[in-house]
Parts: C-alpha cells; structure tokens; sequence
C-alpha cells in the first residue's frame, strides 16, 4: 500500500513537471531555444497566486486566474524584449540571454518580496480521501494536481492537431518560411506559444506551491530544471514525450526519495536521465534530428 | 505579335496599361553578397511570364524578394499598383500573391488534408475552403487518394503536386512557381505544365522560375533570362526559344 501511496504521489509531482515541461517542449519546437528562464515564471506566478490569496483574501480560483494573466503577459514580453531581436543570432546567444532572463526574474522577485521565505496557503482545503481503512491516503491536491494535468494535456492536444492555429503552430514548427508563404504570421505564431507555455506555468506554480509551501524568489528554478530534463527524456519538442518522461521522473523521484535517500534522489534522478540519452539520443519519443541545441 | 493582342483583348487585361506585378530596379543582398543587381521587369494580368537563367542567377532572390521573404536594399516592387517592400509576408499573401518555394517545402509531418488547410490559411469560410479543396482534388486526384497520408512519405511528384494545391489554396491572383519540374521524371514534367497551363486557364498570372528553359518558353507568354543577378535579355517565349543566344546557353545548342 506504501509502494501505491509512492506511486500516487510520483504522479502527481510528474503532473506538475509536465505542466511545465509543456512550456518548454512547446517553445523549443516552435522558437528551437531552450527557455531557461521558464522555471522562474512558474515562481513569479506563485507569487501572484500568494498575494492574490493570502495579503488580498481573494478567493483561491481569482489568484490563479490573475497569476496566469500576469505570467501570460510576462512571457510575451519576455520574448518581445529579449527573444525577438536574436531570431537570426547563434543559439548559443540565445542560450546565454535565456539564463540572463532568468537571473533578472530572480533578483526582481528578491528585490520585490525578499528572500524569506513565504507560506503559500494551498489553493485547495487540505485534507485527503482515505481508502482500504486509512492505509492509502490521496490528498485532495494531489487529485486536483492529477486532474489539471490530465485536462491541460488533452486541451492542449486538441488544440494543436485540430485548431486553425494550433495546425499554424505546427507548421511553424516545421518551417517558419513556407509557414510565412501561407499567409501565417510566424511572429504571432510564437508570441502565442510564450503565451500558452507561461499561462501554464503560473498554473504550475500554484500547483507546485500547494503541494510544497515553501516559497522564494529560487522555488522554480529546480522543478524548472527538472521539467526541462524530463521533456528531453521523453524526446524535447514532443508534447507525449513530455507527458510521459515527466510522469516517469516524478516517479522515480518519488521512489528514489523514499527508498533510497531524500538527498540522493535528485543524483538518482540526472542518473536515469544520463542513461536514457545514452540509450536513446533523441528521448523516449523524440525523433533524431540535425537540430543544434 | 498576334499573340501578345489576344492577350491584350482578354477581360482581365481591360487595364493593361499598369501591370499586376511590376519589379523597379531592386538590389539585394545577402551580407556582404550582392545576389541581385538592380533588376526590373513586370508581369501583366492574365500572363505567363518565365524567370530563366542558370544555377545562382537569382531567381529564387528574385521570388523571395517579392513575397518579402527578403528586403531590397533599394528599388521598389509594386503589386496592383502599390509598394509591397515594407509588407510582411503575411500580408502579402493576403494581397493575391503566392509562392510554391523551391523544394517544395511542404509540412512533411502534417497530411496531405492538413498541407491544403495550411494553404487556406488567410481564408476564413470552413464552407469555401472545403469546396477549394475539392477543387484542388480535381485537380490532383492523386492527392484526393492519399489526403490522410503524412505528406513527407509523398513520392518527389505528388510532393510537387501538394505543393502547388497548397498555394492554390490561397486563391492567389499572382502565382509563382519557383522549379517546379526540378527532380521530376520527364513525364511528370509534362504533366505539371499542363496542370500550369490549367491553372493558368482559370484566371490565374503566372510567374514561373525554371530551369527548363525549353518547357518554361514553350508556355510563356513572355520571358526574362537573369545571369549573376541581372537580366541580360528578354523577349516572348517564342522569339526566346529562336534565339541563338538562348539555344547556346540554355537550350543545349
Ligand atoms: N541564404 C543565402 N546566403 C548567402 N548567399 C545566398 C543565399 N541564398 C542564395 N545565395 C546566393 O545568391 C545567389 C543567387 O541565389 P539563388 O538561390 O537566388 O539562385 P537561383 O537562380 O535560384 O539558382 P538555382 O537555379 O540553383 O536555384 C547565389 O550566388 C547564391 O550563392
Ligand atoms: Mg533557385
């Protein structure tokens, strides 16, 4: 029953990551760039969805509708500022400003909101259901955590292979210059992409700070990193790959805190992430490619 | 002669006297290299007109230029008489004018179905667009076939043809084609001219970039022979084809 409640939990950790994980799969198919500094819009929208909730006594649901609003405007101005101007420049230029973007969140929220440590009240009463006489217990955060993924996954899946412009997105993703000889606005195209992916992160980030309510201006850039790692595990660029890589490194973490060492668990984590790669150069689910990263 | 006053008689060229597409003296570079030297030339309603000239001339500058892929650095290129070098490609699509890229281009992972939506981009009737693509099926049956197929595993032919729907999918009133023969077996070459001249019969001008200088006059009404970035002749397609000069360089002897 331990090894189930393990189970449960490792889910809904690898939920959390593959909400995030989208962001980052979803830009680097359509921009072809490693958004470093996603990790860090998953804490500006914790902070949103803290004040929201627990200085301004909004109601849960308000602060994490205003922490996408703000998180979803942050990323288009992001790309807008930093992005935009290096289409054409060397990825590694790219590479570099997305760690500046990063850094730049980071000392803003410091500078902001300071480096103590806040409570994040959860945006779900705690409690949990108990089954077989209280020996597997699931916290109603963690359904709700399970439940968002789930739901996130499918729209977003609907989205890209039905819409008129998620079909757009994936032509973008193909090739940007016949994508523009059809009439698609490309420069709109990944704007929208910065959108979705940092709408979802402040989802993300209330999520996450729900479930673990220490929060400081550093909370995202770890479960940033992670995400990243696991939507490379599952194959980066692909949306199933993400989905399923992330769920996979949440379990593993999960079980790796448990049975073997809580602070060995992150080493046990890159560990199986190093094989993958080893294994399969292209992720669970990615496809082989000459694209520089 | 006679044949440029048939053409003169045609409704769409009621207002010949200003041309569906003129190009005035553009430069272009890429960096330091200067890849078109000031050329001009025009395309009339309702034309065929041919771009040829050998591997490197310029020709696919020349049509990335006008689908504003590419910026001149000076000159100006203007559609239904207004400037369209300040334009977005976008928008310029939006304006009548398409381009089938060379290579294709098409979404190898997206289905044949899914490329031809992609074309209708700019269109925003569902009702239309699905007649469209039944128009494009009539015209490329193949295509009708294989509409749920991914269209990277496409033979090089039906990718040609795909590419070619998919820009006719826009309603372009200026179509360009940029190779459209190229890597075809000669049969299949034959048989995209004819659906050219097809298209060409529904109303449609055509800009068409070829190698193939031979099949590309045999269907112009005019052409333009470019050399490293400039045009060093022009002429109808008939007094091309007769020329000495062009049988030399282009048409092997
Ligand atoms: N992206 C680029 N960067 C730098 N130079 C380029 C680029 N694209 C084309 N060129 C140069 O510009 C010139 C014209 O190229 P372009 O592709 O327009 O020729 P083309 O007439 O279409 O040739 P082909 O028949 O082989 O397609 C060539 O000298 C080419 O090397
Ligand atoms: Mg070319």
């Amino acid at each position: 029953m331990t090894f189930l409640n393990f189970f449960i939990n490792g889910i809904s950790l690898g939920s959390i990551y593959a909400i995030i994980a989208l962001g980052y799969t979803m830009v680097y198919g359509i921009a072809k760039m490693l958004n470093f500094a996603h990790g860090d819009v998953i804490m500006i929208g914790a902070y949103v969805c803290f004040y929201a909730i627990s200085r301004y006594k909004l109601p849960a649901f308000v602060g994490v509708i205003g922490a996408v609003l703000i998180c979803t405007i942050l990323g288009i101005i992001v790309e807008r500022l930093a992005y935009k101007p290096l289409r054409q420049a060397p990825s590694l230029a790219v590479l570099i400003t997305a760690i500046g973007v990063s850094y730049l969140l980071q000392n803003s929220a410091l500078l902001m909101w300071s480096s103590n440590p806040k409570f994040f009240k959860p945006i779900i009463a705690r409690g949990a259901f108990k089954f077989f006489d209280g020996q597997l217990s699931i916290s109603h955060i963690t359904i709700l955590t399970i439940a968002t993924c789930v739901l996130i996954m499918i729209a977003l899946s609907v989205f890209i292979n039905r819409s008129r412009l998620g079909k757009a997105m994936r032509a973008c993703s193909e090739d940007k210059g016949a994508a523009q000889l059809m009439g698609i606005n490309v420069n709109a195209t990944i704007s929208l992409t910065f959108a979705i992916g940092s709408g979802l992160a402040a989802i993300a980030g209330a999520l996450l700070c729900s479930a673990y309510p220490t929060l400081t201006p550093t909370t995202g850039s770890l479960p940033g990193i992670k995400a990243f790692t696991a939507a490379v595990f599952g194959g980066i660029g692909s949306i199933p790959g993400a989905f399923l890589g992330c769920l996979m490194l949440g379990v593993i973490e999960i079980f790796a805190k448990s049975y073997i060492s809580s602070q060995l668990s992150d080493a046990v984590v890159f560990a199986v992430l190093i094989i993958v790669l080893l294994v399969k150069p292209a992720g669970l689910l990615g496809r082989m490619t000459q694209e520089k990263v | 002669m006679s044949e440029q006053n048939k053409k003169e008689a045609l409704p769409q060229n009621k207002n010949g006297a200003s041309p569906l597409l003129k190009v005035d003296n553009i430069n272009v570079y890429y960096g330091s290299i200067h890849a078109i030297k000031g050329i001009s030339f025009e395309v009339k309603s309702g034309e065929i007109v041919t771009l040829i000239g050998a591997n490197g001339a310029g020709k696919s500058t020349t049509l990335n230029t006008i689908s504003g892929l590419l910026h001149p650095t000076t000159g100006d290129i203007n559609f239904l008489e207004h400037s369209i070098v300040k334009i977005q490609p976008h928008k310029i699509v939006e304006q009548g004018i398409a381009q089938v890229p060379e290579g294709r281009r098409i979404f190898a992972q997206m289905t044949v179905r899914e490329n031809l939506e992609m074309g209708a981009y700019i269109q925003s009737d569902g009702n239309e667009i699905k007649n469209d693509i039944e128009k494009v099926y009539e015209l490329f049956p193949r295509l009708k076939e294989r509409r749920k197929q991914i269209a990277g595993t496409l033979s090089g032919g039906e990718q040609q043809m795909l590419a070619m729907g998919r820009a006719l999918m826009s309603r372009p009133k200026l179509l360009m084609l940029d190779e459209p023969s190229m890597g075809l077996a000669p049969i299949l070459v034959e048989q995209i001219f004819k659906i050219i001249a097809d298209v060409h019969k529904t109303g449609a001008t055509i800009l068409l970039v070829e190698q193939n200088a031979q099949m590309a006059l045999s269907i112009a009404d005019r052409g333009y022979v470019m050399e490293t970035g400039k045009i060093i002749t022009t002429g109808t397609g008939k007094d091309l084809l007769s020329s000495d000069e062009i049988k030399k360089a282009y048409l092997g002897g």
